[in-house]
């Protein structure tokens, strides 16, 4: 029976063929112009809880000394201690929330950036909420997209989570400082990696330690130029 | 779980273009590289459909296999999961064809409601 006005009528089929992030996409879009008008670089900074991705923004935060001017947009389902520990460094800073969202999206995003107001040819990291399944679906506007990992999660996380990976520009290799305390082979981290992304530049590096993160750092002044 | 905020995306993409109806059945591709699970659309259906004019309808969800083409010897073979190698050449050097697709692709409506088509739109 018709769930409208009750009568018994055959259905009829409406073709839609509509896709499903259309409308996060073309968001997306809106939010690279905005960018583009300006001239500022965006990075969403993806990764598992916990790989450094905070860490490694102080330390690139502090790296740069100003120049590119840096802004960050804080993606966590809750609180803002990662917000205040950008605050913290001087730059400018805004959380968003997700609550029980998983990950950013391109709305959540255009209204930050709105907020956050960056200037010309400066750079804004989006540091996306912990999570390698979720956002890797969701394009936000980002000129570049850089996975974080760490040397104690594992060499296999590329194959575990493909799509996260093979949407990489960037994959930046933490903590391996602690690459001696480890069972970590470097060597198979790569070949996984290379199953699943052949074009991503790989950047091992410690952000606590500060080993390799010169690399890191000429990547965006690259990036910027 | 992103299958949530897609699940939600698909209700509000459907009744912003078919106000006022009620949708009998949802059709679905979501194709096997995509990165969404069908069955966890399966699972968020009925709630988030709850109280819209899309509560009660019927979900048929096609998931087309994945095909990727190989960089290196343009080989073309059936990709299961994203991560692939050549079963030709052995490079993991891979174009994905198909399978990354994520569409509503038609929806079913009753005929009486659905004609004429422009009275549904006025409304």
């Amino acid at each position: 029976m018709c769930g409208t006005c009750g009568c018994s009528a055959d259905t009829v089929t409406i073709p839609l063929e509509h896709r499903v992030l259309a409308r996060n996409d073309e968001l997306a879009r809106h939010n690279r112009d905005w960018l583009a008008a300006r001239d500022v670089l965006a990075v969403n900074l993806m990764s598992s809880p916990g790989s450094g991705k905070t860490t490694l923004l102080e330390r690139t935060i502090h790296d740069l000394g100003g120049s590119p001017v840096v802004s960050v947009v804080e993606g966590d389902q809750e609180t803002a201690r990662d917000a205040e520990r950008i605050r913290a460094t001087g730059c400018r800073v805004v959380q968003v929330n997700t609550g029980s969202g998983c990950h950013l999206d391109a709305a959540m995003v255009a209204k930050a950036l709105r907020e956050l107001d960056p200037p010309a040819r400066s750079v804004v990291f989006v540091e996306n909420v912990g999570n390698l399944v979720c956002p890797a679906l969701f394009d936000l506007g980002e000129r570049h997209r850089v996975v974080v990992t760490s040397v104690t999660e594992g060499e296999d996380k590329p194959l575990k989570y493909p799509h996260m990976f093979a949407s990489a520009d960037v994959v930046v290799l933490n903590k391996i400082d602690l690459l001696p305390h480890l069972d970590f082979e470097v060597g198979a981290f790569v070949r996984h990696l290379h199953r699943v992304n052949d074009r991503a530049r790989l950047l091992p590096l410690s952000a606590t330690a500060g080993a390799g993160t010169g690399e890191w750092t000429a990547q965006l002044r690259d990036w910027t130029s | 779980m992103h299958e949530l905020s897609i699940t939600q995306e698909v209700v509000a993409a459907i009744t912003a273009r078919l106000p006022d109806t009620r949708i009998t059945v949802v059709r679905l591709e979501i194709g096997k590289l995509s990165g969404v699970v069908a069955d966890s659309v399966r699972f968020c259906f009925d709630l988030v459909t709850e109280g819209t004019a899309v509560e009660g309808a019927a979900l048929v969800i096609e998931e087309p296999a994945g095909r990727a083409r190989c960089r290196a010897c343009v080989h073309e073979y059936e990709a299961e999961w994203l991560v692939v190698l050549c079963p030709e050449c052995g490079s993991a050097a891979a174009e994905v064809l198909s399978g990354n697709e994520l569409r509503i692709t038609s929806v079913e409506v009753s005929r009486e409601c659905a004609a004429p088509a422009d009275a549904l739109r006025t409304r």
